[in-house]
Parts: C-alpha cells; structure tokens; sequence
C-alpha cells in the first residue's frame, strides 16, 4: 500500500513515460523492490527497540525500576543474599572509562587534525590519513589483546611504576584512547577543512600569526562539527565491549581509583551471554535490562551529535 | 625568571614578538607530537603482536583445531574457517540490500516525504548503535524468537550484516552522488526509463565506491567479536560447520578472545598468532579497497 503510494507520486525526477505502459509498470515493480530493501534498515530498528523493550518489562517485572536505577551494589550473577540490581556502578563505570579514553583521544586527536588540515603539506597528508585509517581498522579485539600484554605490564607497571591490577581501568581506557583517537582526528579534519578559506585569508590579512588564526578563528569556526565528533567518539567508547571485557576486569565498580578493575554495560552483557545462565532467568533478562539502558544512552547522545551538525551545515550553506 | 617579570616582558614590543616567534615554533610542532604519538602507538601495537605472534605462525597453526591441553598442537581452522564463511554470507546479504537501499535513497526517494526523511534518520542512527546491541538483536530474533536459527553461521553473518548495512548504504550513496547529473539527463533524453539509466549508466560509474564500501564493511564485520559473543559462536570448535544452518561455528576474534582469556601463559601466545593471520587478512582486503579506488575511480 505504501509502497504503492510512493510509486504514484514519483521521485525527485520528472517521470517522463506517459501512462501505464508495461514498462512503467516494470519501473514501479523495480521501485517498490528497492523501498522494500530501504525498509530493511527500519526493520532493523524496529526489531531492536522490540528485542530490548520485551525482556526488559519481564526484568522490571521481577526488579523494581527504583531498585535498578537507584541501587549502588550490582551483583546480579551472585548467589542468594548477595544478589543485588543497582546499576549505578555500571553506569559510572561505563562513564569512567569513557573519560578516561577522551582525556587521551580529544587533546592527541584534536591535534592530529589540527596540524593535518592547517599545517601538513598534501604529501605529509597522504602518508598521515592512511596511517590513521589503519589504526581506525584495527579490530577491538587487537587492542585488548595490546592493553592486556602491553599497556598494563610494560607501560604502566614497567615504565611508569604504577602499582596497577592486571585488569585495570587506566589500561582499559588508554586502550579506549586509542580506540577513538582517530574518529576525533578525522572527523575533526572535516570539520576544519570546511571552513571557507577566506576566513583565515582575512584574518592574516589583519596581521594574525599562524597560530592566532588557526586557534582563534577556524577552531571556533568549526567548533560545533568537531564537538559533533567528539559526542560520537564518546559514543562509540560508552558502548565499547571488548577492550574493557579484556583489560577491564570483571568488577562493577562505583570508586574511581584508576588501578582498580572497572567493568563497562557492554562487557558485563558480553560476559553473562557467555556464561551457562538458564534462558528467562533474571539473570538472562539483565542482559536486556543493560542493553536497553545502553541503547537509550548512545541514542540521547548521537541525538545531540546530530544537533551540532544541523547548526554547523547552517552556518556554511 | 620570577613570576613579577613576565607582564613586563609582555608589554615590551619586542619580547612580544619573539614571543610569538616561538609559540609559532612550538605550535606546530606539539601538534606534530600529537601525530607522532599516533603512528608510535601503532607501530609499537603491530610490534606488540609481531613479537609474539610470528613464532607461533605455521602451516599446522592454521590446519590444526584448537586445543584446550596441548598449545604445540592447536591452531586455528575451525576458526578461520567460520570467519571466510561469515565473510561470504554476510557479502550475499548485504551487496544486494546494501546497494538497493542506496539507489532508493539517492535515485527515488523524496526527500520532502516523512518516511524517506525518517529512512535517512534511521540509518544515521543505526551506524552509532553499539555492536553489543547487534548481538542482542540477533539472539532474540534470529537465534531464538522469531526465526529461530540456533547458533549457527547463517544467524551470525545476518547479525554482522545488519551492523554493518549502515556503512555500504552511506558510502555507496556518496559513490552514487558523485555520478555528474549529466549522465542521468543524457540517458533519459535518449529516451532510456530511471532504471534503465541507473543499470546502464549510473552504476558502473558508482562501481568502485560501492564496491570500497562493501569491502571497508566486510573488513569491520570479521573483526567484531561483541555481537557473535552473545549470538553464541564456539570457542573452541573441534569441527568446521558442514552447512549454514545446523553447526555450531567458531570464529577468529572469538578464538583470539578465548585464548586471551587462557590463564596459561602459552595460550596467550597463540592468541597473538590468530591476530597475524586476522590482521594479515584485513590488510589484503584494505589493500583491495585501495586499489579499486585508485585503479577504477572515474574523474568527471
């Protein structure tokens, strides 16, 4: 019916065959097919809000919301009196390391950018962007298996003397550092190289040095596209999974002394979907509990994300 | 230099000015510290895994099955083995619906209509999902539930498809936009239907951007392991999967987890191993990537 209504009113185009020639009706077939497999990215959603939605009113069913938004002491795999709900150390965990990955990732990535878009020649570009691209495809897997073997022996214990855990939360958020070091880098890159070039050429022309221009005039001039960038950065740590599940431990923790084991949301689900847990348990619907709080969390942010882009394309268009 | 003195520097002309002589040193070159930083960081990872993995490389590393005794005898088929099968089928599932969605959306779509705005939104919005959630979608709906599959590669590669869908579908729009508006109007006066002028004319000059995305897709799907942890692949499989629907399966992210994860220290070691190989892979295919977009991209 849909897609039916959307044949009638034709695309952006003109439709220029007259009438319904069995080629029209061929065309509209063909059209209908493609909308079908655009749906699919609906569908996707749809079945994901579902998914979560389900088992998370069977969880809320067994927990009281308060118990689970409220509570500080998470502990939901435990046995008998020990079992509690609180997802606060979860959620401050999760946000934890995600500050610690940004501390690494904004100041390196920012100026990566900013000496890749003002400052590199175009040869030095053409070796810097592809090195970034690599280090954006390394797997996450790859870089837990670096924080592990290398952050937290080598680095930490060895070369700075820290008195770290194996599983720490400083290795497990270097490693997230790493991790979106190069969505900042690139990203913020687009967004200076979109500023109109006229706006440095005057403020040379006023007399500026380099630096006056680069930080006091395109900076705040593509500022809202960068932050863009760091929210979706900072979106991309929250619901990291495998690097904190390696270098992180397994340990919800609500302190904030960086050489403890920390665990984030998306570990903890990784972690209990790997384990013998009976399916409709409580403990199975935690799974889906955390997700959906996960899922309202990255969605909250790339929402702002998506704001700061609108303003940004406003001011060039 | 005392704290007192540094106004006065200031204010004079020419201490200003040296001033800013060096900071338009020091500057760039802190920025070129930061991108230093970035490539040290990657070469020592690469050096990290290198060290440790090379040794271990051999043609029984990648015949073997994984072996939970014996380190000197296990190695990594089933594994690779799932990961070329998951590749596959993740490819047939999202070449076809991944470039579909494209045309739709660049070529018919509407954008004044609220349900090709809300498409577009959407598909935003699904790139920025966490890949944990992928795997949540698919254990409910295509392990359990609805479809009810199993743990078996067929659910896996659907899982990994529809995570990574949202990157063929924006990198293929943008290969599609690049096609001049001439060729389409020139097309169509020669009397040639939309579809036929997408077939003939647009597509093959979208080719290599849509083939990239596909490939840059493919790349990010093996190396994710979040989503096949909850959809259930096997860690150590002692058998490939004969067909797509009934065996359990393993993978190469899932296996280098599992022996990660191994208290012993020569498990580890094998971890580093399976990493070459998935890292060698990646490398093949980014270097494909490359070469189509240099070799095949037309100028306008």
């Amino acid at each position: 019916m849909e897609a039916a209504s959307i044949a009638a009113a034709g695309g952006p185009r003109p439709n220029l065959t007259r009438g319904r020639t069995p080629r029209s009706v061929g065309e509209n077939i063909i059209k209908a097919l493609l909308f079908l497999a655009a749906l699919i990215s609906i569908a996707t959603t749809i079945g994901i809000v579902v998914s979560l939605l389900a088992e998370t009113v069977e969880f809320f069913s067994q927990v009281g919301i308060f118990e689970y938004l409220l509570g500080t002491k998470w502990s939901p795999l435990a046995g008998g009196d020990q079992k509690s709900f609180g997802v606060l150390p979860l959620i401050s965990g999760t946000l934890y390391l995600t500050a610690l990955g940004l501390v690494v990732a904004v100041p390196l990535g920012l100026g990566s950018a900013i000496y890749l878009a003002e400052y590199a020649s175009p040869r030095a570009r053409r070796i810097i962007k592809p090195v970034l691209e690599l280090l954006a495809g390394i797997p996450t897997i790859v870089l837990g298996y670096f924080a592990l073997t290398f952050i937290t022996p080598v680095l930490l214990q060895g070369i700075f003397g820290i008195e770290v855990k194996i599983f720490n939360a400083l290795s497990a958020g270097l490693a997230l550092g790493v991790l979106i070091l190069p969505v900042v880098a690139t990203l913020a890159d687009d967004s200076l190289r979109a500023v109109p070039s006229s706006l440095r050429e005057g403020a040379f022309g006023l007399g500026a040095s380099k630096p006056q221009v680069v930080l006091r005039v395109v900076f705040p001039a593509a500022l809202s596209g960068i932050v863009a960038g760091l929210v979706l950065a900072a979106s991309r740590a929250i619901g990291e999974t495998v690097v904190v599940l390696v270098a992180g431990g397994a340990n919800a923790n609500l302190g904030i002394d960086p050489r403890e084991s920390f665990q984030n949301m998306a570990a903890f689900i990784a972690q209990t979907a790997r384990g013998d847990i009976a399916a409709q348990s409580v403990e199975f619907l935690t799974i889906f509990a955390v997700g959906t709080t996960l899922f309202v969390m990255t969605l909250i942010l790339n929402a702002i994300s998506i704001r700061f882009v609108r303003r940004f394309q406003q001011v060039y268009e | 230099m005392s704290v007192a003195e540094v106004p006065v520097a200031r204010a004079v002309v020419r201490g200003a000015s040296r001033g800013a002589r060096v900071r338009e040193i020091i500057f760039p070159a802190s920025l070129m510290l930061c991108i230093a930083f970035a490539m040290l960081t990657l070469v020592v990872l690469l050096l990290d895994v290198a060290v440790d993995g090379l040794p271990v490389l051999s043609w029984n590393f990648l015949t073997s099955f994984p072996s939970q005794v014996f380190p000197e005898r296990s190695g990594i088929q089933s594994a690779l083995v799932g990961t070329l099968l998951l590749m596959v089928v993740c490819a047939v599932f999202i070449v076809p619906v991944g470039t579909a969605s494209a045309i739709y959306l660049e070529e018919y779509a509407d954008g004044n209509r609220w349900w090709n705005r809300l498409i577009e939104v959407n598909i935003q919005n699904l790139a920025a999902v966490p890949s944990i959630v992928y795997g949540i979608l698919g254990l409910a709906f295509l392990v359990r539930g609805p479809l009810e599959l199993g743990r078996v590669v067929l659910a896996g590669a659907l899982t990994l498809g529809l995570l990574v869908l949202p990157v063929v579908i924006i990198v293929g729009r943008e290969a599609i936009r690049a096609v001049p508006n001439s060729i389409r109007e020139g097309s169509m006066a020669l009397g040639a239907t939309l579809w036929q002028t997408i077939w003939k004319q647009i597509l093959p000059g979208a080719l290599p951007g849509i083939a990239t995305g596909i490939i840059l897709a493919l790349s990010r799907a093996i190396g994710e392991t979040a989503p096949l942890i909850v959809v259930g692949a096997a860690a150590f499989a002692r058998f490939n999967p004969n067909d797509l629907t009934s065996d359990p399966f393993s993978a190469l992210p899932i296996q280098i987890l599992a022996w990660i994860q191994d208290p012993q220290e020569e498990f580890r070691t094998l971890a580093a191993g399976a990493i070459l190989v998935l890292l060698i892979l990646l490398l093949f295919m980014n270097a494909g990537a490359i070469y189509l977009r240099n070799r095949y991209e037309q100028k306008w």
